[in-house]
């Protein structure tokens, strides 16, 4: 059986469910969050059908552009934190026998299906000062006394890269497990150690998959929304978190939808570059 | 070197697993209270996620809106998956394409949109909006792992059963659909465990009515703490390593997760 051009409306057939409900429930809802961004603010209701600018030109103040400057800087920081461990973690774990590559795998992806409440609430268990990891310091006689070491701006810092760390290596596992291995054997041929090849040559082998792995590790830290939330103060509450806050407590949902609308763009703007970064490397 | 690398692998694993630990120790003190190490031992907060009526409901809420969103987020991927398999038509993968975004984008962002739809049309508040709203967050779950299954079809074996004279519906439940199954059940088990740790989308649709677990977990933490929570986590943690490992045992997680069939040692 080839693959042909449907002919006939059955053999449209299958498409129906599926493109019915991606349009109903997908692009339909994101159309309305769009329409709604337009709306005016109605506090005893959601919103009323209107059509201004207001909710967008208050991305103008101070507060919120240092609310996405932080934001940013926090997904970047979380991005090059997790490719710098990940990338000569997921290299070795490829070299690895199979059946240790499946255990780890296994426990990467229990840990990156975890909620976000659960990593929120683990994390605040171990910076606690109770039950936290300065008991085991007072223990070994490193301090005095346990301290609480949250919230801080390094507790959230510390909870993301957890949260995205497993995401960061099955990103990377795909395009290491099948780099060339004769790459590697020229290179030690050559006499280069293990360590000189992995940096001289595997590193710029790969750097396009570096690239396109620490946008998509970016724009997965964008969207943490309740980390900032349990780990840090308000001053370390990021965009996401601030649309959250906007569309529940404050019930605006006109504004809540404007961010969110800003958050796709610059999303997007970032997945169109790593499709682009993908391209070359395939080019190559 | 070796040394070295050893040390590596056993930070990454100690990273990883450190809060995990804390919190499997705070889930067996013997009083309420959040110690590590724990004082006293006992498992009855893990009764307590069955047996009081909070918590248990909460269970059945999310266990409930798992399967369901599972089963229809497959429902939607099959035949999606089967027919850009079987079908020339470049356009169609328009459709792909909005089967991947909502996983892409910040999960936040795909919330909203569900909340503003549903307070729109009027539903806001409803189970099966929850229900609707997960399947179609997930559907890239099994869209992935059922496009994987579908390019490591031999399509030698098809054409060798249409020339046989099957039809396409006799090709698809001989042929097709025995050799994707394990790819079928793989992509209801991911949505399935993520479903069940999903907070933001659940909250924006049914957070005001229905708590799953998740949302009990949120609700808990900020209203006082009970080592109950601790318990759940755990138990999260280990219906997703069983889903997990049984989709390495009975399957090949390395090829689910983008290694070649081809490279065996």
């Amino acid at each position: 059986m080839r693959r042909e051009p449907p002919r006939s409306l059955a053999d449209y057939a299958p498409l129906f469910f599926p493109a019915l409900m991606l349009i109903v429930f997908f692009v339909v809802p994101f159309s309305i969050m769009i329409a709604v961004s337009f709306f005016k603010r109605n506090p005893a209701g959601f919103y009323t059908p209107d059509f201004v600018f207001d909710n967008y030109a208050r991305f103008l103040t101070t507060f919120f552009g240092s609310v996405l400057g932080f934001s940013l800087l926090l997904a970047i920081l979380v991005a090059v934190c997790c490719v710098v461990i990940a990338f000569p973690f997921t290299y070795l774990l490829t070299k690895r026998s199979r059946a240790v590559q499946t255990v780890w795998l296994v426990g990467l992806l229990s840990v990156l299906s975890l909620s976000e409440v659960i990593i929120g609430f683990a994390w605040s268990t171990l910076f606690s000062r109770t039950a936290g990891i300065t008991n085991l310091f007072v223990a070994i006689g490193l301090m005095k006394e346990p301290v609480a070491l949250l919230p801080s701006f390094w507790a959230v810092l510390t909870g993301m890269v957890y949260q995205a760390l497993p995401y960061t290596i099955l990103v990377l596992y795909p395009a290491l497990v099948r780099l060339d291995p004769t790459l590697l054997e020229a290179a030690r041929t050559l006499g280069a150690s293990p360590v000189r090849a992995f940096f001289n040559v595997v590193t710029p082998a790969l750097r396009n998959t570096i690239v396109a792995t620490l946008i998509m590790v970016f724009v997965f830290a964008l969207g943490s929304y309740l980390l900032p939330q349990i780990l840090g103060r308000p001053s370390n509450w990021t965009l996401s978190v601030l649309i959250t806050d906007q569309a529940i407590y404050q019930s605006n949902m006109p504004f809540a939808a404007a961010m969110a609308v800003f958050l796709v763009l610059i999303s997007l703007a970032l997945v169109g570059l790593t499709l682009l970064a993908g391209r070359k490397e395939n080019a190559l | 070197m070796t040394v070295l690398r050893r040390l590596y692998f056993i930070l990454v694993a100690l990273f990883l697993a450190a809060p995990l630990i804390v919190v499997a120790g705070v889930s067996v003190n013997q009083k309420q209270e959040l110690t590590f190490p724990p004082k006293g031992f006992s498992l009855a907060w893990y009764g307590q996620i069955f047996n009081d009526p909070e918590w248990r409901l909460a269970l059945i809420h999310s266990v409930t809106l798992a399967i369901c969103s599972a089963a229809i987020a497959v429902a939607i991927a099959l035949p999606l998956a089967w027919f850009l398999w079987r079908r020339i038509a470049p356009w169609a993968n328009i459709f792909q394409v909005l089967g991947l975004a909502p996983f892409i984008l910040p999960p936040v962002i795909t919330a909203l949109g569900f909340l503003s739809f549903w307070a729109t049309v009027g539903l806001f508040g409803q189970f099966y909006t929850a229900i609707i709203s997960h399947a179609i967050f997930f559907v890239t779950l099994p869209l992935v792992t059922l496009s994987l299954g579908f390019a490591s079809i031999d399509r030698s074996l098809v054409e060798a059963a249409s020339t046989m004279g099957a039809d396409d519906r006799a090709v698809l439940k001989t042929v097709v659909l025995p050799l994707i199954l394990p790819y079928l059940v793989s992509g209801f088990a991911f949505a399935f465990v993520l479903s069940l740790n999903e907070y933001i989308v659940a909250y924006m649709t049914i957070g005001f009515t229905t708590e799953t677990l998740p949302i009990k977990i949120f609700n808990a933490l900020r209203y006082g703490y009970t080592p109950t929570m601790a318990a759940v986590s755990i138990f999260f943690v280990t219906v997703a390593a069983l889903v997990f490992g049984a989709i390495a045992y009975f399957g090949d997680i390395r090829r689910l997760l983008g290694a070649m069939s081809s490279d065996t040692e």
